[in-house]
């Protein structure tokens, strides 16, 4: 400890001590202070950058630069000819270039997101520390979703950016026209995009919670987003009515469905899990249903357990 | 009872009705089939040093996170500040089982991230710091801290809100002897700014030096509660002799069978200086040789050692303590637990 604090001499419980008031008489910071404490933690959190640098990368990556290199050589890419090819790159197609990864490999880096968030509260003994300041535990989840959403949105953004600028620099280059899709249009593939994205980050902070780890959570939630939902869809559906049902309640279906409503009825769904399996409307509520369920059953879970 | 004769040992603080600012009345803890804290009842008073004390597994740290509302009691009940336990209060600050912090964040930031869920001002932070030694390391990020840093920065939060009640679970863990001091320094502070310190260690050394009262638990259950004082105040005279029998029969005549016991060759019986005279008197005129009678200080080391049957192997011996003998059984003192 400090110099200040070295006096030995003790001079207490002699006498009524008097005690200086308290710095803050507050039980708990407001959910706005709290909010700001979970954003700190996320974006001084490296691998937040890393998940999150990472999906509009793949998702320029594949949407835009390997189609286009594809096109340069005159090649097909995906049984697309390449005057197709290079319209599905073009800015009318921003919405569904910016969101197209949201469905597979862009949920899953986004629920890895909200499993590492939550699941390393209990690694590093965090959560106990946290609540040991005064917040009621759904304060703490409260400010956990709200920070997630305000980076989901971000990174949404950021995709929808780059995604802007290579389909713009392709049109000039290519002296294509360049018509960019309705303030409208764009808005609403926007609030998609963080629909999806807030779906997926609330699985991961649902998982993260429940089993109260990282690993697990995460390699549970790859294996679901990679491989079940896709053995579900393309192995059981078409041979089994019942899988063929349910596949319609599915959180990947529905993100996939949506990116494709969104996309519009012209649009070249080329990307693995983007598919208009249900209309986009019925897409959009379930998803707001799995992230109203998975955020409720978190904050069942997180207050009705013992914090060990 | 007698008053403290120790050195070092603190006077008791003076409390009155409604002063209490931490009661447990029956708090039990099971998982599953393992009961944890078994009817656990116990009192801290406003502006007192408290000491908890018990082995390895007792039930300590449960204790404290069921004051914290981290675990539920299955049964019993709890209140802090006259609050029940749990409620969000800006009145207790505490560090439990170690600390927990962010690792990729520095010692600051983590606590800027903590002062905000407390709503404490931003100013506490560096407050904080200063008070547990660490401002010239708060730029770095706490992965880089030594164990004894981490618990110190684990204190540092504890004081964000400057909370009535700081409730430290070991908070020596990991410190040198230095760190010890002034951990030790810094808790007498507390308590003269008047924080009441709710402080579980396995310092036994440190606990007979700074803490007004001590509860002792042993597998969930309360063994004792009482001032450090008056469990110190139980001296011991070591009385070697030949025949033994005849000395052992002699002193129990005399003090009582309660207060005599026989260990390893010699009687032990509790009893002050001013008794040494009267049984020597009387062990002589039964004819007994005595071939020595000399008066053993109590150590609270000795106390608890006694009281919990425990070995403190896991946590190492306390330096600041010499070995302790297990000897005969205490009495003069409430023992709830033991009686069960």
């Amino acid at each position: 400890m400090s110099a200040t604090t070295q006096t030995d001499d003790p001079g207490v419980g002699t006498a009524e001590p008097a005690r200086p008031a308290p710095t803050t008489g507050r039980t708990a910071g407001s959910l706005g202070a709290m909010v700001r404490a979970e954003l700190t933690k996320l974006l001084r959190r490296p691998a937040t950058w890393v998940l999150l640098g990472l999906w509009p990368a793949l998702q320029l990556v594949f949407s835009t630069v390997i189609p286009y290199v594809s096109y340069q050589r005159g090649a097909t890419f995906e049984g697309l000819p390449p005057e197709v090819l290079l319209a599905s790159m073009l800015p009318d197609q921003l919405v569904l270039n910016s969101l197209s990864g949201l469905p597979l490999f862009g949920g899953a880096l986004l629920l890895t997101l909200g499993a590492l968030l939550a699941g390393s509260e209990y690694g590093w003994g965090t959560l106990k520390t946290l609540l040991g300041q005064g917040p009621r535990r759904l304060q703490v989840l409260a400010a956990q979703l709200l920070a997630l959403l305000v980076v989901l949105a971000v990174a949404v953004l950021v995709s929808f950016a780059l995604t802007a600028l290579a389909s713009g620099a392709i049109a000039a280059g290519e002296s294509a026209a360049a018509d960019w899709p309705t303030v409208g249009r764009l808005l609403r593939g926007l609030g998609g995009g963080l629909l999806i994205a807030a779906a997926w980050g609330a699985l991961g902070l649902l998982l993260g919670h429940a089993l109260r780890s990282t690993a697990l959570p995460i390699a549970l939630g790859l294996v679901w987003v990679l491989a079940v939902e896709n053995l579900i869809v393309n192995v059981a559906a078409p041979l089994l009515g019942a899988f063929d049902a349910a596949q319609a309640a599915l959180p990947g279906v529905n993100a996939g469905s949506l990116v494709a409503a969104l996309a519009g009825p012209d649009a070249a769904l080329r990307t693995p899990g983007v598919a208009a399996i249900v209309d986009g409307t019925q897409a959009a509520w379930v998803l707001a249903g799995f992230l109203v369920l998975f955020t409720t059953v978190t904050g069942l879970l997180l207050t009705r357990r013992d914090v060990v | 009872m007698p008053p403290a004769q120790a050195v070092g040992v603190r006077p008791l603080v003076e409390s009155g009705p409604g002063d209490e600012v931490v009661v447990i009345a029956g708090l039990t803890k099971r998982y599953g089939p393992r009961t944890v804290v078994d009817d656990l009842s116990l009192t801290v008073r406003r502006g007192e040093v408290y000491g908890f004390l018990g082995p390895n597994g007792a039930g300590k740290t449960t204790t404290l996170r069921a004051l914290l509302g981290l675990v539920r009691p299955t049964s019993g009940t709890a209140s802090v500040l006259g609050r029940p336990a749990g409620s969000p209060s800006a009145g207790v600050g505490a560090l439990i089982e170690g600390p927990g912090f962010y690792p990729y964040l520095s010692g600051r930031e983590n606590l800027r991230v903590l002062a905000r869920y407390a709503g404490a001002p931003a100013g506490r932070v560096d407050a904080v710091l200063g008070t547990v030694g660490l401002t010239d390391r708060a730029r770095d990020r706490y992965s880089t801290y030594s164990l004894g840093m981490k618990q110190r920065l684990g204190v540092a939060a504890a004081l964000l809100k400057d909370p009535e009640l700081v409730v430290l679970d070991e908070p020596t863990n990991g410190l040198d002897p230095a760190g010890i001091s002034d951990m030790r320094a810094l808790l007498r502070r507390l308590s003269a700014d008047g924080h009441t310190v709710l402080l579980s260690s396995h310092l036994l050394g440190e606990v007979e030096q700074v803490c007004d009262r001590v509860a002792v638990i042993s597998s969930g259950r309360l063994v004792v509660e009482s001032s450090v004082g008056e469990l110190l105040g139980l001296r011991r005279l070591v009385i070697e002799a030949e025949p033994l029998g005849e000395a052992a029969a002699v002193t129990t005549r005399l003090l009582g069978p309660e207060r005599v016991s026989v260990v390893d060759g010699v009687v032990h019986a509790q009893a002050g200086p001013e008794d040494a005279a009267r049984i020597n008197r009387a062990l002589v005129l039964a004819d007994v040789e005595v071939s020595g009678l000399r008066q053993e200080a109590q150590t609270l080391e000795a106390v608890f050692l006694q009281m919990t049957g425990s070995e403190l192997a896991a946590a190492g011996p306390d330096p600041d303590v010499p070995p302790a003998r297990r000897t005969g059984r205490l009495s003069r003192i409430s023992r709830r637990g033991a009686a069960r």
